[in-house]
């Protein structure tokens, strides 16, 4: 009987395990020992935190908080970057991408090629905001009319 | 309190109240056995083959149905899955689907539901033959609490199984909608376990699943310990007991999993 409970309890554990390591993120969620940085834009469109923060389309980080700057009218969009990924120049440009055509939005970070590197707390200087599906249909159609 | 004579007009009311006076009191009496159950459970921690036994009968023999259950409810949502998914071409999103409604809501209901079934009507069932056979008045003659010895083990028991019960469900059910999504339908499966970890968050989703089977382990097993414990000792009464305790252990897991949804989701109203 006793080896029994003790098959059950292994049982349970090794699913809880599964379910934490291959179901869930919790192999790919960092040690939270990055450093964050911040970028702005006109626009983000359906950015969300823990929406990913990707370069060349590698994952090196995600959104950690998004906030509205009063003075600027700017959305002010922190990242969290993984420490391992430390050598972003200082005119690196963000970009809000879509995956797909109705696929989530992460930032894509573009490397410039400045000597420095960015650090805690930096703010990217360059930015491109989130394209709008509908801005881009009105943009078709006022084009097609003013043929 | 003035009493009224049967058979006046007023029947209807009094029978009303005397219903919602007799639930009031059985819920009083539900929360003061818990309470006392509970303050037996750090007495019985010195005592872990007390413990033992009531895991074997309480998740062991509970296993093979939850098996069974997993494995057929992940094969479904493989199937159904695809169906919707493949209308939209995103069959590869399969993962996420499964994961997504196993972790979340199916693996701790419906683990709960057959918990309810299996183990808290075999509770119900046996406290309320020890009840009819005068076991407790025994017991309580020999200076042994009925409280440290027979209930709160069997409490700690349902704590502890609940829990790793749902955790077999979902693992089961995953594997189940591989096994139909990636085996059977074609399913990338690569896809399948990257979409499913980029959508199932380990802390939003993984661990609402657990305080949801937590809690439902509880309450399943405080309701059938009480309806055993409170039966009426005779035959009809332990089985009504019986009934009782599985119908509202099932509609309390249903309606605690509504409110405890409503509470732990990400995007609250």
């Amino acid at each position: 009987m006793e080896a029994w409970v003790g098959l059950f309890v292994a049982a349970g554990c090794v699913a809880l395990f599964m379910l934490a390591m291959k179901v869930s993120n919790l192999s790919t969620i960092s040690a939270g020992d990055g450093y964050e940085i911040i970028a702005r834009f006109g626009n983000i469109g359906g950015l969300a935190v823990r929406s990913p923060v990707r370069a060349s389309g590698v994952l090196v980080g995600r959104v950690s908080d998004i906030s509205y700057d009063t003075r600027s009218f700017e959305a002010m969009v922190t990242m969290s970057i993984e420490k391992q990924f430390n050598q972003f120049p200082t005119d690196t440009t963000a970009s809000i991408f879509t995956a797909g055509l109705l696929g989530e939005q992460y930032v894509s970070l573009t490397p410039g090629a400045e000597e420095e590197v960015m650090k805690q707390g930096d703010t990217i200087m360059f930015s491109d905001s989130a394209m709008v599906l509908e801005r881009i249909i009105g943009k078709i159609v006022t084009d097609k009319l003013s043929e | 309190m003035q009493t009224v004579t049967a058979g006046s007009w007023l029947d209807p009311l009094v029978h009303a109240g005397r219903r919602a006076f007799s639930f009031l009191e059985r819920t009083g009496r539900a929360g003061l056995f818990l309470l006392r159950v509970l303050q037996s459970i750090p007495s019985v921690l010195l005592r872990p083959g007390l413990i033992m036994q009531q895991l074997f009968s309480v998740g062991v023999l509970t296993i093979v149905i939850v098996l069974v259950a997993g494995a057929f409810v992940g094969l479904v949502l493989g199937l159904q899955g695809y169906n919707v998914l493949v209308r939209f071409n995103a069959e590869a999103s399969l993962g996420t689907f499964v994961g997504l409604t196993l972790v979340r809501e199916l693996g701790p209901v419906v683990t709960a539901l057959l918990f309810a079934g299996r183990a808290g009507s075999a509770l119900t069932a046996e406290l309320g033959l020890m009840k009819a056979t005068e076991q407790f008045s025994g017991l309580e003659m020999m200076a042994v609490d009925p409280y440290k010895r027979v209930l709160a083990p069997r409490m700690l028991a349902g704590f502890i199984s609940m829990p790793l019960l749902a955790g077999i469900f979902s693992a089961v059910g995953v594997l189940g909608g591989y096994f139909i999504g990636v085996g059977l339908l074609g399913v990338d499966a690569g896809a399948y376990w990257a979409q499913m970890q980029n959508s199932v968050d380990f802390y939003e989703d993984l661990m609402t699943g657990f305080w949801k089977s937590l809690a439902f382990g509880f309450a399943a097993t405080w309701v059938a310990l009480f309806e055993g414990y409170d039966a009426e000792p005779t035959a009809e009464g332990v089985g009504r007991a019986t009934t009782r305790s599985v119908v509202s252990a099932s509609l309390l897991v249903l309606g605690l999993n509504f409110v405890l949804t409503a509470l732990l989701l990400e995007t609250n109203p």
